[in-house]
């Protein structure tokens, strides 16, 4: 039998005002197994704090209820109070008779009553606790980032900056990502390439880091600081150990026709190739798809060229294992495919483009080497359409997304503004649902494009883009005008909505973090805990959480490296005490449990046991991880026979705090 | 079809494929079988049977059974081929150490359907494809055979099997049934009237615990009504809604991993249609989350332990039959 | 002259730690009314609410059972809400087919934020559970003895 105290607050008046809390206290004295009352102006305070310590020590008190505020307030306080006083902080339990009782009734008689009902059940639920203690888990000082976007890179950099190991799976052949391929950056127009090289070399030179380039996650297991995940290291047919990036092979292979993703296929690269000249790491791949050596066995010109002997055409796939205390996800966003938006002529006319199109036409390392020239005959455009929220912000019912994209209002009014400066000659007209400027000299930017460059803007949705003659025949309403309006085009710019990459799906089912119904990473708070994913050890970094511009990925970046920095300082992790456990004799092995459990914290393992008629018999029982179990408690009602339960919310405990308060 | 299966039985023994064979016993009355754990051919020959009133499905006993050693034949008709197939995908059978025979179904026989014909003094039975012949103090009486039928039989789900080593006789087919329209009846009654029906059924509940201790999907280590520790144990049939309790604790225990064989009406001594509730989780689980049937897929997973995130209110649920 | 009491009926809520039980904390912040009958329950998500804890209060004399968690997508354990919301679209729908009356079981979604959204439900689920009157028809005849 537990010798329980009992502590009615009055907060004040806050309680006391509406809850006779003499009668209360006199009340549950009464109750079995209560062996001390006692009420006071604040529980909370100093001196209410030291009654409760003295109690438990002149009383030897095992348990105690204070009837006060909401747990959520002072739940804490009233157990390391008792922690202090020398009994286990589990053995208290709060009643809320302010928030649940005196602030939301008015009568005296019935607040009363039902503070006495919510005391006897913190009284029976004290009654089943036990001593709970939380454990601890060691936590493997190295992270893991997966994508080597801008966004990837800064958290590695920051977190290798902080002394700690991290390696980045990168599934392309060089790090980069989006932001190697776009030619300038709003709203200073630096060029995107000079400020993001240097920190590709960084990265590259930093001994902290290690980069796994064309190289996949494949399994991830584990938890929070003890992640083990195995990684896949597709065969990229050069040994990147060997190679040292001459380019020699990417010049004498003569298999020229290969698309090259790089420029979206505005171009052509060879069979072997390195994506960009400054590629991290500069290592040469080949594309097994075009390789005429690896799809018939005759060639070999790579292979003769290459003067450190890289080429290893008979290279496989390869595993690495490796352990790691925290995962960053960075794995960006792609522009929408824009097959179902016809109306736009995007699959009709090669003069239909989208803005990453754009990007690499006016990028001075790109196909046309950064003289804007139309695809289609290579001549100069002198009337330019750019169209905004290509499936973005459309209703539910759509093909594309509702939400907004956020990164398209600036780079269109950098590229009007660029395009603008460099070629006067040039009409650019830009058509906008709302043209969105929230940031750091954003709207200043967007009104130097208007007033500075004269560039069109007019709100309204392209209804049609039409080839004609040559010409792109832009059919238009003008909403402020209140008229319809048709462009001949020589050029037209789809703003195409951006969208979390199809890897990011799988992956978030191997973290088993979870995802929005668009697809995005959802973080642990959307504003208190933005970098974090409700998944322990999974942090957010970048686009896979939302559309970004690159400040803000930047800023995002290294807020989830200082997350991950703070998790891989600790040595260990203390972990939740109100865990799942599973009495053994009880389980049926039939994994129910391991089934609804989101955290992976349950496993099945083969025990030998003693039974009761003295034979010993092997039974398959599930085990929970307490360093992994969040205390959800979705195993407990999976388990037909009772034998997971939750510790802190017990079945028994939860029963009994129900019989009182229907008695 | 008795005579192959003792055959094959035997063969299995003699041959040392298997150690122990679980079969049927003629019981005291001819209507009234026993499971039986056989391991000696002789007694194969002269008490193994296999006709009209071999309802019982063994498939559960294969969990105790195959803990032993050697390995343990057991003759499943195609439903109770769901349940062992549903057991052993909770890891409740070690699967090494069973070989399972499929033998065909042509529906079981209920003595109690035909004592409902008005047929008295029944003495014994013979089963002549689609008719049977009473005997009984007073005369023969024929009877077509379908009318004799077990409401499960009549309501037969499937005659597949889903999972066996070998199998006896002809593969049969997933059927179309009425199953659930008792069920929907029982649906298109007001509340009082459905409270009146249950009250007046699991009112004669004696908790026996036959329904657990028969059901396939019950197989707790120890059952929750058993373990004191649980909070919620309890034995006696103090009164009527003890019982209601008892039975929708056990129907939901056991919901999305039912697989409908329908043992627990067969067995209790009181007639209650308990196969109802069962029926009735498994209609709105295909109602609510789309066709499911416990057993067929080895894959596929439990409805309770999947969701998505469009998955109905509990509320929508009642709005859906108004 | 006979004096006709007001029925007042037990009402058991199991809200969420993260969601409805915060919920509930705000509609006290915010000194909205709702009637004393309600008592809550805390429980760290509505997936750990068993059906035997609902049963158990309707045995020992609730007259009506609400859970409150976090809204679908919402959930702090992820997918707790989702299972939660299977097993009581079941379980309620089991005892109405046993002629337990429908209106005295609900579950509803009630964010942190939502506390006008939380008093307003249980003032009405109060309502509806008075107007249906005393639970005879799960109730455990004995604890009345």
């Amino acid at each position: 039998m537990q010798r329980i105290g009992v502590f009615v607050c009055w907060c004040g008046s806050n309680i006391a005002a509406t809850v006779d809390v003499k009668a209360v206290a006199e009340a549950l004295g009464k109750e079995p197994g209560v062996v001390y009352f006692e009420d006071y102006q604040y529980m909370c305070s100093e001196e209410g704090q030291n009654k409760i310590k003295a109690a438990i020590r002149d009383y030897k008190l095992t348990g105690a209820v204070v009837c006060s505020c909401s747990p959520r307030m002072h739940e804490n306080t009233f157990r390391k109070a008792a922690a202090a006083a020398g009994i286990n902080s589990f053995m208290v339990e709060i009643a809320n008779i302010r928030e649940q009782c005196s602030w939301i009734h008015k009568d005296m008689q019935s607040a009363t009553e039902k503070a006495i009902i919510l005391g006897r059940a913190a009284i029976a639920k004290v009654h089943l606790n036990a001593p709970l203690t939380a454990g601890e888990s060691p936590v493997t000082k190295r992270a893991l980032v997966i994508g080597g976007g801008i966004a990837g890179i800064q958290t590695a950099l920051d977190i290798a900056d902080a002394g700690f190991e991290v390696d980045i799976v990168e599934k392309k052949p060089t790090i980069g990502g989006k932001m190697s391929q776009i030619d300038k950056t709003f709203p200073t127009l630096d060029c995107a390439a000079c400020i993001l090289t240097p920190k590709m070399v960084d990265v590259a030179q930093n001994e902290k880091i290690r980069i796994f380039s064309f190289s996949e996650v494949d399994s991830v297991k584990g938890f929070v600081g003890n992640f083990n995940v195995s990684i896949r290291r597709k065969a990229r047919y050069v040994d990147e150990v060997k190679c040292t990036g001459c380019g020699l092979c990417t010049e004498k292979c003569p298999q020229k026709k290969v698309p090259n993703e790089f420029n979206l296929g505005l171009d052509q690269r060879r069979a072997i190739y390195i994506p960009f000249a400054q590629a991290v790491p500069k290592v040469a791949t080949i594309d097994p798809d075009y390789c005429t050596m690896l799809k018939t066995g005759k060639c070999g010109v790579c292979s003769k060229v290459c003067a450190v002997g890289a080429i290893d055409y008979k290279q496989k796939d390869t595993i690495v294992e490796e352990q790691y205390g925290a995962i960053v996800v960075a794995t960006g966003y792609n522009p929408i495919e824009l097959t179902k938006y016809d109306e736009f002529a995007y699959s009709q006319s090669p003069d239909v483009i989208t803005s990453m199109e754009f990007e690499r036409i006016t990028n001075a390392a790109g196909p046309t080497g950064g003289v804007l020239l139309r695809p289609s005959d290579g001549e100069h455009p002198h009337k330019i359409v750019f169209v905004q929220c290509v499936g973005s912000r459309e209703d539910g019912g759509g093909c594309g997304k509702t939400y907004c994209s956020k990164i398209c209002c600036m780079y269109t009014a950098k590229h009007a503004m660029l395009t603008r400066e460099k070629y006067p000659d040039t009409e650019v007209y830009v058509f906008y649902i709302d043209v969105r400027t929230p940031g750091k000299n954003f709207d200043e930017f967007y009104r130097r494009a208007v007033e500075e460059y004269g560039v069109h803007y007019i709100k309204g949705m392209v209804g049609k883009v039409s080839p004609e003659n040559g010409k792109l025949m832009v059919r238009a309403s003008d909403l402020i005008e209140g008229k319809q309006l048709t462009i001949d085009a020589d050029l037209v710019v789809l703003a195409a909505a951006i969208e979390p990459d199809k890897s990011a799906r799988p992956l978030a089912t191997m973290l088993t973090a979870s995802m929005d119904t668009n697809d995005f990473f959802t973080e642990a708070h959307p504003k208190l805990r933005p970098v974090e994913s409700p998944t322990a050890g999974i942090f957010l970094s970048g686009c896979c959480q939302g559309p970004k511009d690159i400040p803000e990925t930047v800023a995002q970046a290294s807020a989830c490296a200082a997350k991950v920095i703070g998790l891989l300082a600790k040595d260990s992790l203390t972990c939740n005490a109100c865990v799942a456990h599973s009495e053994e004799m009880l389980c049926n092995g039939c994994s129910s449990c391991e089934k609804v459990c989101p955290y992976g914290a349950i496993t099945y393992q083969e025990k030998e046991f003693r039974m009761p008629d003295r034979t010993t018999k092997m039974r398959r029982v599930a085990s929970v991880n307490p360093a992994v179990c969040q205390g959800c408690g979705a195993c407990t009602v999976a388990c037909p026979s009772g034998a997971m339960d939750l510790h802190g919310f017990s079945n028994r405990q939860i029963m009994a705090e129900v019989d009182a308060i229907c008695k | 079809m008795q005579q192959v299966i003792r055959e094959k039985a035997i063969s299995l023994i003699t041959s040392g494929k298997a150690a122990r064979v679980i079969g049927w016993r003629e019981g005291e009355f001819f209507y009234d079988q026993t499971p039986e754990v056989f391991t000696c051919p002789e007694d194969i020959e002269k008490n193994f049977v296999y006709n009209g009133f071999s309802g019982a499905n063994l498939s559960k006993y294969l969990i105790k059974e195959s803990e032993k050693e050697g390995v343990v034949a057991v003759f499943l008709k195609p439903c109770d081929t769901y349940s062992f197939s549903q057991l052993l995908k909770e890891h409740r059978i070690k699967r090494e150490n069973v070989w399972a025979v499929g033998i065909p179904c042509e529906g079981k026989l209920d003595i109690d359907a035909i004592r409902k014909m008005g047929v008295k003094g029944i003495t014994s039975l013979e089963e002549n494809g689609d008719e049977i012949t009473v005997k009984t103090i007073y005369g023969d009486k024929k009877i077509a055979r379908a009318e004799a039928l077990a409401e499960r039989c009549r309501n037969c789900k499937s005659r597949k099997h889903v999972v066996y080593d070998e199998l006896l006789g002809e593969e049969g087919e997933v059927l179309e049934s009425a199953r659930f329209d008792m069920v929907e009846k029982l649906e298109q009654m007001t509340a009082e009237e459905r409270f009146a029906f249950w009250q007046g059924e699991l009112s004669r509940c004696i908790r026996c615990n036959a329904c657990r201790n028969v059901c396939p999907a019950c197989t707790c280590e120890k059952c929750v009504f058993d373990n004191a520790a649980s909070g919620i144990e309890n034995k006696a049939p103090a009164s009527s809604f003890e019982e209601q309790n008892f039975h929708i604790i056990r129907a939901f225990h056991v919901a999305g991993r039912c697989t409908d064989c329908g043992e627990c009406s067969r067995v209790c001594p009181q007639s209650i249609p308990l196969h109802l509730l069962n029926r009735k989780f498994i209609k709105d689980i295909n109602e609510f989350y789309g066709e499911y049937q416990a057993g067929a897929d080895p894959e596929e997973k439990y409805p309770l332990m999947n969701f998505t995130q469009g998955d109905m209110e509990p509320a929508d649920a009642f709005k859906k039959g108004e | 002259m006979q004096i006709e009491e007001k029925f007042e009926p037990t009402i058991v809520a199991f809200c969420c730690n993260w969601c409805s039980y915060a919920g509930a904390d705000l509609s006290g912040t915010n000194r909205l009314q709702y009637p004393a009958n309600v008592k809550i329950i805390r429980v760290p998500c509505s997936c750990r609410v068993n059906p035997m804890f609902i049963l158990r209060a309707f045995q020992r004399g609730a007259d009506g059972v609400i859970i409150c968690g976090c809204h679908p997508g919402d959930c702090h354990y992820t997918t707790g809400n989702y299972y939660a919301r299977r097993r009581m679209t079941l379980l309620f729908s089991m005892l109405d087919f046993l002629g337990i009356e429908r209106e005295r079981t609900r579950l509803e979604w009630v964010s942190a934020a939502e506390g006008a959204k939380f008093a307003a439900t249980m003032n009405d689920f109060v309502a509806t559970v008075t107007k249906l009157g005393k639970n005879r028809r799960l109730e455990d005849l004995r604890c009345n003895k």
